[in-house]
């Protein structure tokens, strides 16, 4: 961190990390800590999942699909979250690096919105006796990715890259809104999917043997997204530049 | 270890769960990896070319 980070009052400024230079020397140095943190949990994660929890009561072994559903599950929507946010501050404040992160996010984000609804399929049919319904939770979440996927289009549709990341940005603020219906749905609606795994708020709903393995799980899949997203902004970061040299040399 | 693998016939479903999300995961993160490469040899390509042409240029 350079000195220009901290203000006079001492406080970190944490809007110099919005600049391009400083975002890579930070990223740089917290890649391989976060890439080996991934690696560890979700190594024990896998292996505590699947060879270390019993069968469940009501779901037998299929109970084992919980610790790859939920963590995508979760990373599908909070991703989406991300997007929202970076598009918002990027559209506000005009910070480069905001709609980069936007950018670098939207690709992980629909990868693991598709390994939830396969999963959620796979889990569907043994658990429901179906692969597939149109309630809320499944359809916003379907919607969801199809607006990942036309945010991924719409920054290759638009040439100008200042004009695709703002375009980018209003089209993620509008599909925002099947997020939190991803999220919340099952609070407001009859569905058939069950209610909230986790919560900060409420009792946990999941016995131990599971709730330690997820948490492993769920810690390794955010560390996995986090160094894809450092690597894929820092590529990002790095494609703006070339398309500065070549304007310049032009 | 065969019945460990059919998983009281739930098998079915729970490895191609787990086959399904290695294959997106290794995905992400070949994609990532590659594109992270041939973006960073372009840029090398092209700081090379300038700083040979400021040299010339000199």
């Amino acid at each position: 961190m350079s000195a220009t980070n901290i203000k006079a009052d001492g406080k970190v400024n944490f809007w110099a990390f919005a600049n391009p230079s400083n975002f890579m020397k930070l990223s740089g140095a917290l890649l391989p800590w976060v890439t080996a943190g991934a690696v560890l949990c979700l190594a024990v994660g896998l292996g505590w999942s699947l060879f270390g929890t019993p069968p469940a009561f009501d779901h037998g072994e299929a109970v084992k699909i919980l610790f790859v559903h939920v963590p995508s599950a979760m990373l599908a929507i909070n991703t989406y979250f991300l997007m929202m946010i970076a598009s918002l501050i990027g559209l506000i404040r005009r910070h480069p690096v905001s709609h980069l992160i936007a950018k670098a996010a939207a690709p992980i984000g629909a990868g693991f919105t598709i390994i939830a609804i396969v999963t959620g399929a796979l889990w569907g049919q043994p658990g429901w006796g179906t692969w597939w319904v149109w309630d809320a939770r499944l359809t916003s979440i379907l919607v969801m990715l199809f607006f990942y996927m036309g945010y991924i289009a719409m920054w290759n549709a638009v040439e100008d890259p200042v004009k695709a990341a703002e375009l980018a940005a209003i089209l993620c603020l509008v599909g925002s809104v099947f997020a939190f219906l991803s999220r919340y749905a099952v609070l407001f609606f009859a569905t058939l999917h069950q209610g909230a795994t986790l919560s900060l708020d409420q009792e946990q709903n999941i016995a131990d043997v599971y709730y330690v393995p997820l948490l492993i799980m769920i810690a390794g899949f955010y560390l996995l997204f986090i160094a894809l997203l450092l690597i894929g902004v820092r590529t990002e970061i790095r494609a703006r530049r070339i398309r500065a040299m070549r304007l310049a040399e032009a | 270890m065969a019945e460990y693998f059919a998983l009281e016939g739930y098998g079915i479903y729970v490895w191609p769960s787990y086959g399904a999300t290695a294959l997106v995961l290794a995905g992400l993160i070949i994609w990532a990896l590659r594109r992270n490469a041939s973006v960073r040899a372009e840029l090398a390509e092209l700081e090379a070319r300038n700083a040979r042409r400021r040299k010339d240029a000199a």
